[in-house]
């Protein structure tokens, strides 16, 4: 640095050939002549019969590319059960720290994923989120995945902090909704196994069902 | 440190020189040099044992190599040692993975689910120091997993690298024994002994030492990760022995409480309660808005300007008096005590709010404010003598640091009480069975030499003539004599003058040079010369109409014996409460202002030693403010300001005033009173609090209470028998103020004939509130 600042260094003149150009002035001569007017609508007349690239969205919307970024997904087990042990490995992953996690021990009275653990507050702030999508990798149980959702604006800031209900997958058919026992005679490394196909019949009735 | 010429030895560790006190063991000869061996068994304050392997290292003893790479946690250095850690020889690297990877065959590798997860040291090694592959393709030993070993730790056998860190924790520190090492090989395990719960009252140092996430926390598990927390280093509010600790919050709310590190007070370790009381922080019956009492009679919230005035018009020309609690920090004691001299005019303040005596305000006075024992007086004492002390209940690292001496030198203890406790026990303590009443004759009897250490408890102040007995002790032998109180705030407090017969700094109130001294310092004319009434004449100036008004602190009235003086004294006052939670005081105060806990505010503790404990601010986003905030407003409403608005000021003012070099007042002793005549079915009640009971601020923690000692009533064989009963059976103790029902345990040696023993505030015993007495008192007892 200061060796530079003492050593005055001649600008390097490179000659760009600038002074070579020939200069026109512009001269106004009125206005363009209909053909030449014609000529300038017809690139858009012809455009009209091309192949148009974009729809007119929201009314059309076409399918993003199938493995898009988009809205995160919290999943579940094919009984029902939530997949996320609330272990915030993809807190700890997200390199914008938008994702807020609380864990909690499952109980016999309430249970809501396999094993010990369960995530009880998921949120994940949209306003931070880059869909970078380190998250996923991050998450041992695969219970955090990217849907191909991109219609994520709201009109306040706390719409855009999603709670665990707006992230978790619906419940679809085989399901129950947790809280309820595990199914029967298995445990939590069946459930990672895959061995659980759907619910049986007695996790409806198990004391962990929430009747309300 | 000690002053003793120690013998230096030259080694070399991976090509740098380092000299060590001789005796240092290798891994820590390498760790002066910044070079850090993976451990995971080696811990400074346990024994070396050598379990895990994983500080492997290549050392060579005057040319000769040892065949094999050896534990660098067990090898003490040697003139001519050259050592090659993992950084230098290939061979210790070697070994050194062969370790981890034989641990990691049967670890189950679930760090999601662990809550070590993020700081923990296998995660570390295995980062710097394994593979990245596993070989293993066999199937991993499992276990059921977690087991309670109490209600408080939980144990995943699975998870446990056989280090016997916890182990080696509860037998050569905490002395409880409960946890083993069973089994051999592959199946070896960590377990409990069958039948005896482990129900240590330092249960939470494994799981903090524990370098897996084998021993985990109940209240914790599962509700963090390190990288969500922030710590802030503190000090323990609970006791006077004066933890520095960590406190750990996540958006506001303390999610736990670790053991700091301080070789002079502390060591590494703290108490259950300590690691695990703070819920009460956050309890749902926090105060958080001033309030004031309508003319219906009903508490109203109140802004803070209408509450100040209200306090104010209450206060102003007014007889009141100050009553502290003994839960403040040094600088709201500084300013309850000024507020108490400048802003009302009185000597009338005092910080026990339990059972006291003159006799023990003159031994503070005289003998406490300006002596400095230390923890390192324990550790150089000949022999202990505890006198109404129960360290393992009142002060659990004062215990810690007395069975840490027992352990290593057979330092005699005796002690005099009315019951063996389980403490003394593990102490192998010298019982000297007292009935209650009768200490003095007892402490008389003692032969100490210089290099004693007295420990005394508040308890003496129930026996009338204890102390005096216990200050001629010290004075006829030069024994060193302590004061150990069991709230935190209680030493402080008697620093910062919060009581009747001393100004700030243990300045006497009677001696008009020192009134001098801190009136120019306040900026006042003069002070009151009057020495102020005590606790107990407060209420009962009171009740009698010599007082009109009260500002009273964190106390609860029934801490004290006639608790009904106490609340009918409150009834009847103009009181101006300042707590954090609802209690029997803000119930009938007229005006409630809320103040911060102790995660809230910075501030500082003195503990026995009289050395500061000062601690920050965990929850920054408190809008709670300390105490001598509050008072300092209320003071400019009244127009005599105290001018100390902030913490800060507080300790500023209080340190330029210093200590008085003055004459101390001379101490006046008491002579003990006469026993009173018992009947058939009378004793003489005796109690104490344990560490864990219904204490208000282990609120909320039903894990920690879960520990907390069987509630019994305790009688000695003959009276069992006179009256009856036999172990197990329930037992009545009454008398005209009401009665306690409890199982009975017959101890043989363990208490006097004439004495009943029971704990002052557990679950179902709560004998200040229902028979009004604690100590000393006669109650009958009969079979129920
Ligand atoms: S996609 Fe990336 S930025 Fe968004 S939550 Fe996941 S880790 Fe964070
Ligand atoms: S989503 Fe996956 S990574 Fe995140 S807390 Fe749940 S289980 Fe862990
Ligand atoms: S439980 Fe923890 S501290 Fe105890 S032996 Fe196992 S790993 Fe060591
Ligand atoms: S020993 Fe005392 S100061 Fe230490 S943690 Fe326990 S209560 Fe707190
Ligand atoms: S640390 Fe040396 S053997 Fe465990």
């Amino acid at each position: 640095m200061s060796e530079n600042m003492n050593n005055e260094v001649e600008p390097t003149r490179r000659d760009l050939g600038l002074e070579a150009v020939t200069s026109k002035p512009v001269v106004n001569d009125g206005p363009a002549s209909f053909t030449t007017q014609l000529l300038g609508f017809w690139v858009t007349f012809r455009t009209m019969f091309k192949k148009v690239n974009t729809v007119s969205y929201p009314e059309v919307k076409e399918p993003t590319a199938p493995r898009f970024h988009g809205r995160h997904q919290l999943n579940r087990h094919p009984d029902g059960l939530e997949k996320c042990i609330g272990c915030e490995l993809c807190a700890w992953a997200c390199p914008a720290d938008a994702i807020y996690v609380e864990g909690e021990s499952n109980t016999e009275e309430h249970r809501m994923s396999p094993g010990e653990r369960f995530g009880k507050v998921y949120q994940i702030n949209y306003l931070r989120c880059i869909f970078c999508g380190l998250c996923i990798e991050a998450c041992p149980t695969r219970a955090l995945t990217m849907t191909n959702e991109y219609e994520l604006a709201d009109d306040s800031r706390s719409k855009l902090i999603f709670e665990k209900e707006d992230l978790l997958a619906p419940l679809r058919q085989g399901m129950l909704a947790p809280p309820h026992a595990m199914y029967p005679g298995m445990d939590d490394s069946n459930y990672y196994k895959g061995d659980v196909l759907g619910f049986h019949p007695s996790q409806e009735t198990s004391s962990e069902v929430k009747h309300d | 440190m000690s002053t003793d010429v120690v013998d230096m030895i030259t080694v070399i560790v991976d090509g740098f020189e380092i000299s060590v006190p001789k005796g240092t063991l290798v891994i820590r000869a390498a760790e002066k040099l910044g070079i850090q061996i993976p451990r995971f068994c080696d811990h400074p304050l346990l024994d070396p044992v050598g379990a895990c392997r994983q500080c492997l290292v290549d050392i060579e003893i005057n040319g000769r190599a040892f065949p094999k790479p050896q534990a660098s946690c067990t090898i003490p250095v040697e003139p001519g040692m050259i050592v090659k850690t993992q950084l230098t020889s290939p061979v210790a690297e070697k070994a050194q993975k062969g370790v981890m990877e034989l641990l990691l065959i049967n670890h189950p590798l679930d760090c999601p689910v662990c809550d070590k997860g993020g700081e923990c040291p296998l995660q570390n090694q295995a980062m710097s120091t394994g593979r990245t592959e596993s070989r293993f393709e066999g199937t991993k030993r499992t276990f059921e997993k977690p087991i309670n070993i109490s209600s408080q730790v939980l144990l995943d056998r699975e998870r446990c690298v056989l280090c016997a860190r916890c182990t080696r924790f509860s037998d050569q520190i905490a002395g409880d024994p409960f946890i083993t090492l069973n089994e051999r090989g592959a199946l070896q395990q960590v377990g409990i002994y069958e039948k005896q719960p482990f129900e240590s009252y330092f249960s939470g140092n494994v799981v903090q030492i524990c370098p897996v996430g084998a021993l985990t926390g109940a209240s914790y598990r599962f509700h963090a990760r390190p990288f969500d927390l922030v710590s802030t280093p503190s000090a323990c509010e609970h006791c006077a022995a004066g933890c520095s600790m960590r406190t750990d919050v996540r958006r506001g709310k303390t999610l736990r409480r670790l053991a700091g590190d301080d070789t002079d007070v502390n060591e590494e370790w703290n108490c259950d309660k300590g690691r695990w009381a703070f819920k009460y922080v956050t309890a749902a019956d926090r105060i958080t808005q001033p309030m004031v009492r309508d003319a219906s009679g009903e508490l109203q919230v109140a802004s803070w300007p209408e509450a100040l005035a209200a306090a104010a018009a209450g206060l102003q020309d007014k007889r009141a008096a100050v009553l502290v609690g003994g839960r403040v920090t040094l600088e709201d004691a500084y300013g309850y005590s000024k507020f108490a001299r400048v802003a009302l005019g009185t000597n009338d303040i005092d910080f026990r709010s339990r059972i006291t005596s003159d006799e023990e305000r003159d031994f503070l006075a005289s003998t406490v404010v300006d002596s400095a024992p230390s923890y390192r007086d324990i550790d150089r004492a000949d022999s202990i003598l505890l006198v109404g002390f129960e360290p393992e209940e009142e002060s659990p690292i004062v215990f810690l640091r007395i069975n840490r001496q027992v352990r290593k030198r057979s330092l005699k203890v005796t002690t005099i009480g009315t019951k063996l406790s389980i403490g003394a026990e593990k102490l192998k303590a010298n019982f000297v069975c007292v009935a209650p009443g009768t200490e003095a004759q007892a402490v008389a009897a003692q032969e100490l030499t210089d290099k004693s250490i007295i420990l005394v408890g508040e308890r003496a102040s129930e026996s009338a003539g204890t102390l005096s007995a216990v200050v001629a002790l010290a004075q006829k032998s030069g024994a060193k004599l302590a004061w150990i109180p069991r709230r935190a705030g209680e030493r402080g407090a008697l620093n910062a003058g919060a009581i009747g017969n001393l100004l700030p700094g243990g300045r006497p109130v009677t001696d008009a040079a020192a009134r001098v001294d801190v009136a120019a310092a306040w900026g006042v004319d003069s002070l009151p010369a009057a020495v102020g009434r005590s606790s107990s004449e407060i209420f009962a100036a009171v009740n009698t109409g010599t007082l009109d008004a009260l500002v009273i602190g964190g106390i609860d009235p029934v801490d004290a014996d006639k608790s009904h003086e106490a609340i009918s004294a409150i009834k009847k006052a103009f009181v101006v409460s300042l707590e954090i939670r609802e209690s029997a005081v803000t119930k009938l105060a007229d005006v409630v202002l809320p103040v911060a806990a102790i995660t809230e505010k910075s501030g500082t503790f003195v503990n026995w030693e009289g050395r500061g404990r000062n601690f920050e601010a965990a929850v920054v986003e408190s809008l709670n403010r300390s105490d001598v905030r509050i008072l300092t407003m209320i003071s400019e409403k009244l127009g005599r300001s105290i001018a100390l608005p902030t913490v800060s000021s507080a300790a500023k003012e209080f340190a330029s005033l210093g200590k008085w070099d003055g004459a101390v007042s001379a101490f006046v002793p008491v002579a003990p009173a006469n026993a009173p005549t018992l009947g058939a079915t009378d004793a003489l009640l005796t109690s104490w609090r344990r560490l864990l009971d219904a204490g208000s601020l282990q609120d909320g923690e039903e894990n920690l209470a879960g520990t907390a000692r069987q509630t019994v009533i305790v009688i000695s064989p003959s009276r069992a028998q006179s009256i009856g009963v036999v172990t197990g059976d329930a037992v009545r103790v009454s008398n005209s103020h009401g009665a306690i029902v409890l199982p009975v345990l017959v101890e043989a040696g363990a208490i006097h004939d004439d004495a009943v023993w029971m704990p002052r505030n557990s679950r179902g015993s709560h004998i200040l509130a229902t028979l009004a007495v604690a100590n000393g008192a006669v109650v009958t007892v009969v079979k129920d």
